[in-house]
């Protein structure tokens, strides 16, 4: 019988049946998504053209004034190169660190698993109270960090580290790559478990140098893993806003907001603008991962 | 990026298992060349890596230290305090929202995991077992919602509320958590699924097991690792969840943990012992809950995005 069904052209009825079975499997998680990821999308993209009062109620078509005004902030440009400083800093110097963490890591040594397991900790806690405590460590006369390098005779009193825009932006860096640091490093210390040992055997028999060994066996087969990584901290650094907020709420003024803080910043004052920002930030994740996506391969065409 | 690295590993192929054959075997080797456990150069290294996980320990235990400071000498210089003082766990419920906005935060993860499994589970068990139309539309669309952030959508989402009518509800907060940890939950579970031979399900079937019958006695057990890490991972996601629930939440008693956290710090004088007392509450029981599934967490965070 399943014969004559196959060779025979499948009713409308059937094929209708056919394309409906995976409905009630799917049909849930495509609604939730609809609902929750993409219809924002669309509402955002909307607002950004709208005339929006500050209790919410739409008065019509603003055309792109949202847009010009967005752009003509004094602040703006600004704003965007903190974004830029802060997003090819903060990824490249999580890359670099967990390169070394990952190799230190994948060491033989006493007590592995569990220096291992305190890397969890900033991994499972909440950024924005690692963020937090960083603030409390940072304050002027009784921060733990001002108190050390002073009894260490770093300094002769306690800085305001957060005050300034100069000390604040390296300080906020630093955590943003202190909580990325644990994800980054455990997605290359994946990678390392599947380079086979046999090769590195290979190599020390030819005699390869340690560090000849690392650049042209490991990094190359730590290229996917290093990918991947790559990609994500792109995106959540980029969308890294409870650092900022708990340390300095972007201030003073602006003058450490990136544009992830900006567009909330903007939220309390006019949302068709702060619309305008989300989706310009929206389209700059886009871009950004678009381009390190196509300049990695880019650079695997060449490898072959 | 065809390798198959753990991260470029398709989720059918049993993931978490097998990677570390390779590491074990280049240990034993090591180990026996050495002739004692481990080589002067390994102590060293350890002695390096120890330095290191004690600096990511170290801000948390400051945290702690804290909030166990009796309240006059928090403006001191003392690294460790004269006495603890263990009431501060206790005053903090009374004297904050605190309490209040703990109950908001399990309610809110709670319900964000239970909606998460309740639709991943079907979506990933039919994905693992079928190649249906609309399939590979499907997992691209899951791999969107893991590239987009709450926080790049957060005006849309404030705005999609507002005409909802959702603003200041814990219903926002469930769907928004909900939504964006779908996808690492539909790739762990499908991979876990796409291991368990379909074969086992027939058996218990010709043994007289109906359809879901196979499916609640033979499959979701053995897929039971999986389901454990899907669930850990968005309960602490959506615990974890800030940015969302400040802009969409705004009465103080019916905002989650963090950001009941966040207007501490606004108060005149912020009161450092119980904010942190707070947030040890919050951090430690996720982050045992964390360790517990470590090893699925990289594969599960990678695997869409290699395809």
């Amino acid at each position: 019988m399943a014969e004559t069904a196959v060779r025979r052209a499948p009713s409308v009825g059937t094929r209708v049946k056919k394309a409906l079975a995976p409905l009630p499997w799917i049909g849930p998680a495509v609604l939730l998504i609809g609902l929750v990821v993409l219809w924002p999308v669309v509402v955002m993209v909307w607002s950004s053209f709208q005339r929006i009062r500050r209790t919410g109620i739409v008065v019509g078509p603003n055309g792109t004034d949202n847009y010009t005004k967005l752009f003509d902030e004094p602040d703006f440009v600004a704003v965007l190169w903190n974004t830029v400083v802060w997003v090819l800093v903060v990824v490249a110097v999580t890359l670099v660190l967990s390169l070394f963490l990952a190799q230190l890591f994948n060491q033989h040594f006493p007590g592995r698993r569990f220096a291992r397991w305190a890397m969890i900790v900033p991994w499972a806690a909440s950024v924005f109270m690692t963020a937090v405590v960083f603030k409390w460590m940072l304050h002027e006369t009784h921060g733990v960090i001002n108190t050390l390098m002073v009894d260490l005779h770093l300094m002769d009193a306690g800085k305001d580290w957060l005050g300034k825009p100069s000390t604040a932006m390296p300080w906020m860096m630093a955590v943003a790559v202190f909580v990325s640091l644990p994800f980054t490093t455990y997605t290359l210390l994946a990678g390392l478990q599947t380079v086979p040992g046999e090769v590195y055997e290979a190599a020390r028999i030819d005699g390869a140098s340690t560090w000849r060994t690392y650049l042209s066996i490991t990094l190359p087969l730590l290229k996917p893993a290093i990918l991947v990584a790559v990609v994500i901290n792109l995106i959540n650094v980029f969308n890294s806003f409870p650092i900022i907020w708990a340390m300095t709420n972007g201030g003073p003024g602006y003058e450490t907001a990136t544009t992830t803080v900006f567009m909330y910043q903007l939220k309390a004052s006019d949302i068709g603008e702060s619309a305008a920002m989300s989706v310009a930030n929206f389209a700059m994740i886009i871009i950004l991962v678009a381009f390190f996506l196509v300049v990695s391969r880019g650079n695997k065409e060449t490898d072959r | 990026m065809s390798t198959s690295t753990a991260a470029g590993r398709k989720p059918g192929a049993g993931a978490p298992k097998a990677a570390t054959a390779g590491g074990n075997e280049a240990k034993r080797a090591k180990s026996v060349l050495g002739g004692s456990k481990y080589s002067q150069k390994q102590l060293w290294f350890g002695a390096l890596a120890w330095v290191i996980a004690i600096v990511f320990v170290a801000p948390y235990i400051e945290m702690a230290i804290t909030a166990l400071r009796p309240k006059d000498e928090l403006t001191g210089d003392g690294y460790v305090p004269s006495k603890f003082e263990w009431a501060n766990f206790v005053d903090v419920w009374d004297k904050s929202t605190l309490g209040d906005n703990l109950k908001v935060s399990l309610l809110v993860a709670g319900m964000s995991t239970l909606l998460v499994l309740v639709v991943s589970l079907p979506a990933a068990y039919y994905t693992a077992r079928k190649r249906f139309r609309g399939r590979g539309v499907f997992l691209m669309l899951v791999l969107v919602t893991q590239m987009f952030q709450p926080t790049s959508l957060l005006v849309g989402l404030y705005r999609e509320f507002y005409i909802l009518d959702l603003l200041d509800s814990y219903w926002a907060l469930v769907l928004v958590n909900g939504a964006f940890n779908l996808a690492f939950s539909v790739w762990i579970l499908t991979a876990y699924f796409s291991a368990i031979p379909v074969e086992l399900e027939e058996a218990a079937m010709i043994d007289g097991a109906s359809r879901l019958g196979a499916l609640r006695r033979v499959t979701l057990p053995l897929a039971m690792p999986g389901i454990v890490t899907a669930v850990i991972f968005t309960f602490i996601a959506a615990w974890n969840e800030f940015t969302v629930a400040l802009v969409l939440v705004t009465t103080p008693d019916k905002q989650p943990l963090t950001v009941g956290i966040n207007s501490f710090l606004g108060a005149y004088r912020v009161e450092w012992q119980y904010l942190f007392a707070g947030s040890v509450v919050a951090i430690v029981p996720v982050v045992i809950l964390f360790a517990y599934i470590e090893k699925h967490v990289v594969s599960g965070l990678t695997a869409g995005s290699v395809k």
